[in-house]
């Protein structure tokens, strides 16, 4: 699959005879490529699987240019679309998984090691160890203290705005709460809508319930709610959503029809003045105007937690627990590990960061750049809400209750209440 | 286009059919009733043609309801590679053309041995297999998956050695899912042709072979094709038991392989477009090309129940 | 009447045993023997993966309970089975009794029709993004207006339940036009001889005929309503007012949550809902046979 030949004609008819004919040819002409990423002959560990979800052109690509570098092992990729690739992944760990795999960090890593679907690499992390920050490899952690993630590339979620809108109209980036709530009633006097909002898909809108949770009441009560240690009808949780439907008259409207490309695109279009989103806001802008853009993290609400702590969530690579060629895997994982692998990623695609602290940065885009500063200034990192807790709780409840907040932002009690009993149905 | 050409163009020969000439101007509006109502129709679907022919920069730009500023082909050429359509369209056919005439086949089958033959238990049987294909997809999709990771399949025949991810399980699933319907309607069918076709060939001796593949099958023909088209679009269209049961990307369906269009975070929506055109092009080949004897098929097995 | 004709010979035997053999083991292994299972699912709280354990009927409880998408399903699939058996199939037939005569361009408005059904999941939810989007969709664009027509629950299922119309009246058409075109043209001539009077002569002579195709048309309403999938999930993943509870199945069993225990619940709820409708077809299509 790595190299998703162009099928000629001829095979496309040798394909159809099969059919009809011989399955085992059948099989062949399935999955089992023999050509080597690149035409090369394969190293002294056998042929490696890794299951991708980089279906898109850009991912892909840079997966395939990155494993090219790679003459250890042969790697054969099997590229499942990414949605799919989610909505299959415990099917696809309990049935005949790749040897390696895309997979996110945090507690949605931690869920499929803890059930033993994934396999120990604390000797990858011996050598690559010294490469990462210590909050990487807090994030490639399981719950039992060993490693079983391989980090890749991240991307930050911020405020954008698009600096030449602000400067026309003189607006700074806000450092409080007040500044920000100013800020916005200033943009509506101007006639802008001041922050742009979509969740159509549901999970937009958690970006905004994270940092306003992070902001208010800190990492780690944020990240003990995502565990379901402390209760939804808590007053801190509370105090969250209260704090939102107070800027609630200043988001977008009708922002439960909207996807985030059409709110992307308002901001583009300079009719919202600043929009939460992670870094790939930037996929919605033009080549041209990417340098307009730019973005302040999320203002400060409580002073004891200050700007502490932002989502960016980490893509990266794990070994299934079924793998075959665990070696082969090994050394797999030990080639993404390099800066340089991660660097030819964050050159095709500007929208992402590397995760090593050994990349060459230098490469970067201004708005790479910008990212990468943030980063570095954060002491805690969240997966974002669906990698931060369990995949039902995040899927099943709340994105339909944000949902509901967002069309109806006055009933708070009753949405916690509702959140709190669902939540000890899941967490038992 | 396909659907809308005719209409652009009413064919020029006169009317000499036997109408009664007084209905008229019912005719008239008859036609404008049915015109507006086939216009409506289609319109969306042409809206979603317009759209693929667009850059994405521009209708996001300008609306999706605006004048073109730029029309092509681009994003079909696009689709077609970047989406791997060829090789999804071959996986699609390995899955769909053997699930039709497989299921064709084992209903036509059963249906003539529950139509034609006096078997016991036929009444039983019929209720079984009608109802089994009314019931909702999504509450076999545990069990399925289970029972097929635990069958165990020799290698030349899934590369995945197990039922789980081979075309054959696909194949299955399809024929199972989709045997009850035909049956259903086919025993309809049957019961409708004349006892003396096979009275006759009984004296003779013929056995339950022939009389169902000689003497039955071929007087089966529209209600065969009706339901071919049927299948086929059904087949053609799922994407859940790919879902579910497959787990290698490259042996995934071609409406699957639209999703190849999507990116984690940006779609380019008309790009999409035209990738959904290019996919929904055989069904509508296909019914096309079936039309008369699907709706001819549909007939004999509907009335005659 | 024929008796007789119970006369076979050991190979006549030997094939119908394969042959029918063949055709139960793959109905029952693949159909009703996992429908069996599931009904064992439900009472469990199996996430997939690690041992079950079981519950009885907690999961029973926590979906009549806590659970709002629960719900709103239900109304929703009442609204949709109502919707389409009141307007949609209606249409169709009424589409079909148009276009079942002599008249040009029949083929043409017929392919129209039918058209929305050969269409799969993404067109659909593309063309609905297409048309209803509130920033850049056609409708408001055409009408002035801002309404959040996807967005907004009090009028989404609305415009959803039109597009599943769409398809369905296609569908309700060819099968009433294959139906009609099978009833003597005698019955037809007398039914429309008197232009003023022709929808009364429908009514009492043609449409008694069609009784057959009209109970294949009701459960195909029924069952599509039930198994209302597609569309929703392409449009927004069946959220926020456009629950649906295959869609719910959907989402517990399928996807990363694997709630399975819970989501079987859901399934055997859908199940007791569709044996309903089968039972009662089937005794009445069987009790007619007599």
């Amino acid at each position: 699959m790595v190299q998703r030949l162009p099928i000629s004609r001829r095979n496309l008819l040798l394909g159809a005879a099969a059919t009809f004919g011989v399955p085992a040819v059948l099989a062949g002409c399935g999955s089992s490529q023999p050509a080597p990423p690149g035409g090369k002959s394969s190293g002294n560990l056998g042929t490696v699987t890794l299951g991708s979800n980089a279906s898109d052109e850009i991912p892909k690509k840079s997966l395939e240019t990155v494993l090219k570098g790679f003459t250890q092992a042969q790697v054969k990729i099997n590229t499942v679309d990414h949605n799919t690739f989610q909505e299959n992944i415990n099917r696809y760990l309990k049935g005949t998984p790749d040897d390696v795999f895309t997979w996110f960090a945090g507690y949605r890593m931690q869920f499929f090691a803890e059930q033993g679907l994934a396999t120990d690499i604390s000797d990858v992390w011996r050598e690559i160890g010294s490469d990462y920050t210590p909050a990487f490899k807090a994030a490639s952690t399981g719950t039992d203290g060993k490693q079983y993630f391989v980090p890749f590339t991240y991307y930050p979620w911020a405020v954008f705005y698009r600096k030449s809108v602000w400067q026309e109209k003189g607006y700074e980036p806000p450092k409080t709460l007040d500044e920000f709530t100013a800020l916005a009633k200033k943009m509506k006097a101007d006639g802008l809508i001041p922050i742009g909002f979509a969740d159509k898909d549901g999970w937009p809108a958690m970006g905004t319930f994270d940092i306003i949770n992070m902001r208010t009441n800190g990492y780690d009560f944020h990240i003990s709610l995502m565990g379901g240690k402390e209760s939804w009808t808590d007053p801190r949780v509370k105090q969250v959503f209260d704090t939102w439907r107070g800027l609630m008259e200043y988001h977008q409207p009708a922002a439960l029809g909207r996807t985030w490309q059409e709110a992307g695109q308002a901001l583009q279009q300079k009719k919202t003045g600043m929009y939460l989103l992670g870094m790939f806001v930037a996929q919605q802008f033009p080549e041209n105007e990417r340098d307009d853009i730019d973005f302040f993290t999320f203002p400060e609400i409580n002073p004891t937690y200050g700007t502490d702590s932002i989502d960016a969530p980490i893509d990266g690579y794990m070994i299934s627990g079924k793998a075959k060629n665990v070696d082969g895997a090994k050394a797999v994982l030990k080639h993404l590990a390099q800066g340089a692998s991660q660097n030819i990623a964050t050159k095709l695609d500007p929208g992402t960061l590397a995760a090593s602290s050994k990349a060459d940065t230098s490469g970067y885009s201004t708005l790479q750049k910008r990212g990468a500063e943030l980063v570095s200034k954060a002491t805690h990192l969240a997966q974002f809400l669906d990698r931060d807790t369990r995949p039902d709780f995040a899927s099943t409840v709340m994105i339909p209750s944000l949902q509901s907040f967002v069309g109806k932002p006055n009933e708070i009690d009753s949405l916690l209440s509702s959140i709190e009993k669902q939540k000890s149905n899941i967490f038992r | 286009m396909t659907l809308i050409a005719p209409t652009a163009t009413p064919p020029v020969q006169d009317r000499r059919e036997p109408v009664r000439r007084r209905a008229r101007p019912l005719r008239i509006l008859l036609h404008a009733f049915l015109g507006l109502v086939a216009l409506g129709w289609v319109l969306p679907l042409a809206l979603a043609l317009y759209a693929s022919l667009r850059p994405y920069e521009e209708t996001s730009r300008l609306g999706y309801f605006s004048l073109p500023e730029h029309l092509t082909l681009d994003y079909y050429g696009q689709a077609w590679s970047q989406a791997d359509l060829p090789r999804y369209y071959l996986n699609t056919l390995i899955i769909v053309i053997p699930g039709v005439l497989i299921t064709l086949f084992m209903a036509s089958f059963t249906a003539f041995a529950i139509a034609r033959l006096r078997i016991p238990g036929r009444k039983a049987l019929l209720i079984t297999f009608t109802a089994g294909n009314l019931l909702p997809p999504q509450v076999l999709i545990t069990p399925l998956y289970t029972l097929y990771t635990l069958v165990p399949l020799p290698s030349w025949l899934s590369d995945s050695q197990s039922l789980y991810d081979s075309y054959l399980g696909l194949i299955l699933v399809h024929v199972a899912f989709q045997f009850g319907f035909c049956v259903f309607v086919m025993s309809n069918f049957m019961r409708t042709i004349p006892e003396e076709i096979t009275e006759a060939a009984l004296v003779d001796g013929a056995g339950v072979w022939r009389r169902y593949w000689q003497l039955t099958l071929p007087l089966c023909r529209p209600v065969l094709a009706a339901l071919a088209t049927l299948e086929f679009t059904f087949m053609y269209n799922d994407f859940l038991w790919a879902l579910v049961l497959m787990s290698s990307g490259d042996k995934l369906p071609v409406t699957s392989a639209l999703n190849n269009l999507r990116g984690q975070f940006f779609t380019d929506y008309n790009l999409l477009a035209a990738g959904s055109m290019l996919v929904a092009l055989p069904t509508l080949i296909v019914f096309q090309m079936l039309h008369k004897q699907f709706v001819a098929g549909l007939t004999l097995g509907a009335t005659k129940g | 009447m024929a008796a007789k004709t119970r006369r076979y010979s050991a190979r006549d035997v030997t094939i119908l045993v394969i042959g029918l053999g063949v055709a139960i083991i793959v109905n029952v292994g693949l159909i009703w023997g996992p429908t069996l299972a599931s009904i064992g699912l439900s009472g469990t709280d199996w996430n997939g993966i690690k041992p079950m354990e079981w519950v009885g009927g907690r999961n029973y409880g926590d979906l009549v309970n806590d659970y709002p998408p629960f719900w709103s399903a239900i109304r929703n699939n009442v609204l949709w089975l109502g919707f389409l058996g009141l307007v949609a199939t209606p249409f169709g037939l009424f589409c079909a009794v148009l276009l079942d005569r002599r008249l040009r361009l029949s083929r043409v408005y017929q392919s129209a029709l039918y058209t929305p059904v050969v269409l799969s999941l993404a067109v659909v939810g593309f063309i609905a993004q297409l048309v209803y989007s509130s920033d850049y969709g056609v409708l408001n664009a055409v009408t002035g207006l801002t309404v959040d027509w996807l967005g907004d629950r009090s009028i989404n299922i609305w415009v959803v339940m039109v597009a599943a119309a769409w398809r369905h009246v296609g569908y309700v058409m060819i099968i009433y036009l294959a139906g009609l075109k099978a009833v003597d043209p005698a019955l037809k001539e007398a039914a429309a001889i008197d232009g003023a009077n022709e929808a009364q002569a429908f009514f009492r002579v043609v449409f008694p005929t069609l009784r057959p195709v009209n109970v294949i048309v009701l459960v195909i309403t029924v069952i599509e309503a039930l198994r209302a999938f597609d569309i929703v999930y392409a449009i927004n993943k069946g959220r926020n007012g456009l629950e649906l509870l295959s869609v719910l199945v959907t989402e517990n069993i399928v996807g990363e949550a694997s709630r399975i225990g819970f989501g079987s619940a859901i399934a055997v709820i859908l199940l007791v809902i569709t044996l309903g409708f089968i039972v009662t077809y089937l005794s009445q299509l069987f009790r007619e046979e007599r």
